[in-house]
């Protein structure tokens, strides 16, 4: 079946209407899909051309290639750039958007207009960061602590933290519209345990971007006021408490973690049924476990702060409930692996992105155990260790995820296949790269090399040339997939409507999906992961996959 | 044994062992799990790859299963919590005897006063097999006291004082690093602590120029200021007598009742009617603004030694406070 038959083209939500209007005032879920999905890529590349810089400059102990401020402002804005434009809207914006209504049958989102206008409100943070950027940066760290950066830095911290702001915004309405979707526009018969996973990991995500954006949004207005009307909230000198800041910016960028991750864990949960033929293992308790990580995510914040200076009793007691939070996390990962069994697996390229996220995101989460005990925390925090165990996670998890999630719905998305042995190589070259990159670097912080030096005792040297090395094979690595994805849309096969025999009702409409999605409403009279009435398409082909 | 591997750094205290062997443990379990689920995936994808005639047997899952992996991971995740809790709390809590050492942090330097009025910048001179416990503050921002050798680290604020002790057991001269980002030169703020044998320690200790102990200065400040009208060392004044009261609770006039810590001597100095002592008036000056760090920790010192036992530091006859 890999050879479709040519049809005159479908009208579809890509050829329906033409013209630069028909994209920027659009209020189709899917074109609002694109839209995000070229602007995170682009600030992908923004914030990896800092990575390789920095990287570049950790090539030799001394401080060599930038200056010292250039290097806290290469930081900061690889930081700021990646967590708020790339990776918080990445899988929810693109991938949720495009699919949380085709998968539960609906014809839109809930709230189409105010769709475009969370994408209109990342563009304006956006061009916001961008000015911020180019007019000399930001030199505080994406963590924003006080009384740095609202007394010492002389960058431009309130343009950045204004820019971030509006940027959470644009966050909470893609939440509200997800939340508001999935309760009320379900196609009949669509009933909450029938949802994919991936729905249910958006519904989590989508109420954690509820929640605790706006905690995020105040902490930023109050270190913008204490910066310009000079009033004490933070600052010591003027009766403030630091501690108080790191409290409300922890209180959010912890579960923003959580936004990274579980759509991710969603898109995981869609692939390993599919290329393993087989029903999810455990539905129940990995949508279940989504909840709990929401819930537990928001009380486990000061883990971060335990050399910070608070009572030795509140760590007690957040290093206990961090531990809470690892279980369901674990919970995801055996029944992941449980699907596989006694299934009939194929190595597609989705599924190979779906290995090295599982394998990366079990490493992670391991040494997020030994960050969690107190005792090893208060050597290895602020070290390298903690940026190799959360790029394990951001990294190695939620873009492995996003990737994963991109080359399975590629079809979908565009109608094209992608060159398979391209896809596979590709995905080969962002799993090698990537270990090379990071695991040095648990050594180095275990070492003790602090983060955020940009220069160091010469002993570190080894460990960080390799750290660099990986860095521009993993920047290969994430090239190739922008260069094929751009060829396939024009000279790709064309795709199937369900090339990869996939359950799940974004698959039974066309490839790409008409402007409303579905020709007439469809009614779910079965299970989700109904692998057992789907035909399996590589059957019919001979060799299959060795 | 490992001396030489590059895999963890000197082990010069007496605490870094046991760190050290929580970590170890870790690495081991985690290597275990990672071997376990990774062999595990390893084993179906080849044992259940696609071939020809093949189907797969749909399962729908199983509630025992659910249930052991989340209890038996969530035992063995409590095990690390009490393990880590317990270095933690070994590493939270000073010896009562332990050698103090005041440190004030500032873009982006380290200073170091010793008791005996030995002041240092960027190194640290302690003998072996002492209990030294450092008490920080930040002039600026915040920044954090590492020492890896020491498998020590802690946030040094402004505005209050924060603590870290240690035991040095081997000799040697280690690394300090700042370790919170405190601006341009963060990663230039490093120096290093020199670990000396007792004997070698004395000799350094009498060959530096000392302008006086710490609780003299102290107390010569407490003169010039004259705090020394109010704060008498009888109980005629019209502040408290500040004799013997360090570490001890105080009444105050709002019922509550605290210790007198470093930080509450430090808050009463700067904004003394925080926290006014019972039976007394806020009449006192505010000195936010007019005492540097290193008179507020001279003051302190002073203060402390109000306290010491006859014969230690700067000696003060004196009866009890009531």
């Amino acid at each position: 079946m890999a050879t479709a038959v040519i049809t005159p083209e479908r009208e579809n939500y890509l050829n329906q209407e033409y013209g630069i209007r028909s994209w920027l005032l659009t209020v189709d879920h899917k074109r609002i899909a694109l839209l995000y999905l070229i602007s995170i890529t682009f600030f992908f590349f923004i914030g990896g051309f800092f990575a390789l810089l920095i990287r570049l400059e950790l090539l030799t102990p001394a401080g060599d290639l930038v200056q010292a401020d250039t290097y806290n402002k290469l930081f900061t804005m690889h930081g700021m750039v990646m967590v708020f434009f790339f990776l918080i809207p990445s899988i929810p914006a693109v991938l949720g958007n495009f699919l949380v209504p085709l998968m539960i049958g609906a014809k839109d989102l809930a709230f189409p207009r105010i769709n475009l206008l969370s994408w209109y409100l990342y563009i304006i943070a956006g061009v916001m960061m961008l000015h911020c950027i180019v007019t000399g940066g930001v030199d505080t760290g994406w963590t924003f602590y006080t009384p740095f950066s609202t007394a010492f830095s002389n960058t431009k911290v309130v343009e950045a933290g204004l820019s971030i702001f509006v940027a959470g915004f644009s966050s909470i309405l893609t939440g509200l519209n997800f939340v508001v979707t999935i309760h009320r526009m379900r196609a009949p018969g669509m009933t909450w345990s029938r949802l994919p996973l991936f729905i249910w990991a958006h519904y989590a995500t989508s109420i954690i971007q509820l929640l605790g954006t706006p905690v995020l949004a105040i902490t930023l207005v109050l270190v913008v006021f204490e910066r310009v009307f000079h009033l004490g909230i933070f600052d010591p000198t003027r009766g403030g408490d630091p501690l108080l800041f790191q409290h409300l910016f922890w209180f959010y960028s912890h579960p923003a973690v959580y936004i990274m991750i579980l759509p991710a864990m969603g898109v995981v949960a869609e692939i390993v049924p599919c290329f393993s033929r087989k029903r999810i293992f455990g539905y129940k308790a990995i949508a279940l476990s989504s909840i709990a990580i929401a819930v537990f995510g928001f009380l486990v914040w000061a883990h971060h702060m335990f050399v910070a200076g608070m009572s030795l009793y509140s760590a007690l007691i957040f290093s206990a409930l961090s531990y809470l939070v690892a279980v369901p996390s674990a919970i995801k990962v055996f029944n992941w692996t449980a699907t596989m069994y006694k299934g009939s697996i194929s190595f597609s390229t989705p599924m190979l992105y779906a290995f090295g996220f599982i394998g990366l995101f079990t490493m992670g989460g391991l040494t997020g155990l030994f960050l969690a005990a107190l005792g090893i925390d208060v050597h290895v925090t602020d070290t390298y260790f903690v940026i190799a165990h959360f790029h394990y996670i951001m990294v190695g998890g939620a873009v492995m995820g996003y990737l994963g999630g991109m080359h399975f719905w590629w079809p979908k998305i565009s109608g094209r296949l992608y060159p398979e042995w391209l896809g596979k190589f590709a995905a080969l070259i962002v799993f090698l790269g990537f270990n090379l990159t990071f695991f040095p670097q648990f050594i180095l912080g275990y070492m003790g090399m602090p983060r955020r030096y940009w220069q160091y005792p010469p002993e570190f040297q080894v460990l960080n040339v390799l750290s660099t090395a990986g860095s521009t094979i993993l920047a290969v690595g994430y090239v190739l997939p922008m260069v094929y994805f751009l060829w396939s849309m024009r000279y790709g096969k064309l795709a199937d409507d369900n090339p990869w025999g996939a359950a799940g009702l974004e698959w039974q409409t066309t490839s790409p999906p008409p402007t409303f999605n579905f020709d007439k409403e469809p009614e779910v009279t079965w299970e989700a992961y109904n692998y057992d009435q789907i035909p399996d398409p590589a059957a019919e082909e001979v060799p299959v996959e060795r | 044994m490992f001396d030489n591997l590059p895999l963890w750094p000197a082990r010069a205290s007496a605490g870094a062992g046991n760190v050290d062997a929580l970590y170890i443990f870790l690495v081991l379990l985690a290597t275990f799990m990672s071997v376990a689920i990774f062999s595990m995936i390893l084993v179906f994808a080849l044992r259940y790859r696609r071939q020809p005639g093949r189907t797969a047997e749909q399962i729908e899952g199983s509630n025992a299963l659910e249930i052991t992996w989340s209890v038996v991971p969530l035992g063995i995740f409590m095990v690390i919590f009490a393990w880590g809790a317990v270095i933690y709390f070994q590493e939270r809590t000073p010896p009562r005897d332990a050698t103090e050492i005041y440190v004030v942090a500032k873009q982006w330097m380290w200073k170091l006063e010793h008791v005996e009025g030995q002041r240092e910048i960027n190194e640290l001179h302690v003998p072996v097999g002492r209990d030294i416990e450092m008490i920080m503050t930040s002039q600026d921002v915040i920044h954090s006291f590492y020492v890896p050798a020491f498998r020590i680290k802690q946030d040094v604020l402004p505005g209050r004082y924060t603590t870290a002790w240690f035991r040095a057991i081997k000799p040697g001269v280690y690394h300090l690093f700042c370790a919170e980002y405190c601006g341009s030169q963060h990663s230039g703020m490093i120096g290093q602590v020199v670990v000396m044998e007792p004997a070698q320690y004395e000799a350094w200790l009498s060959g530096g120029n000392t302008s006086g102990s710490l609780a003299s200065n102290g107390e010569s400040i407490f003169q010039q200021l004259g705090c020394v009208t109010c704060h008498r060392s009888d109980t005629q004044g019209r502040g408290p007598s500040l004799a013997g009261i360090f570490g001890k609770p105080v009444q105050l006039e709002d019922g509550r009742t605290v210790i007198a810590d470093e930080n509450y001597i430090r808050e009463s100095i700067l904004s003394p009617s925080a926290k006014i002592v019972k039976g007394f008036k806020p009449i006192m000056p505010v000195f936010q603004g007019l005492v540097s760090e290193e008179q507020l920790t001279e003051l302190v010192a002073y203060v402390k030694s109000l306290s010491a036992p006859p014969g230690a530091g700067t000696k003060v006859q004196e009866s009890k406070v009531q």
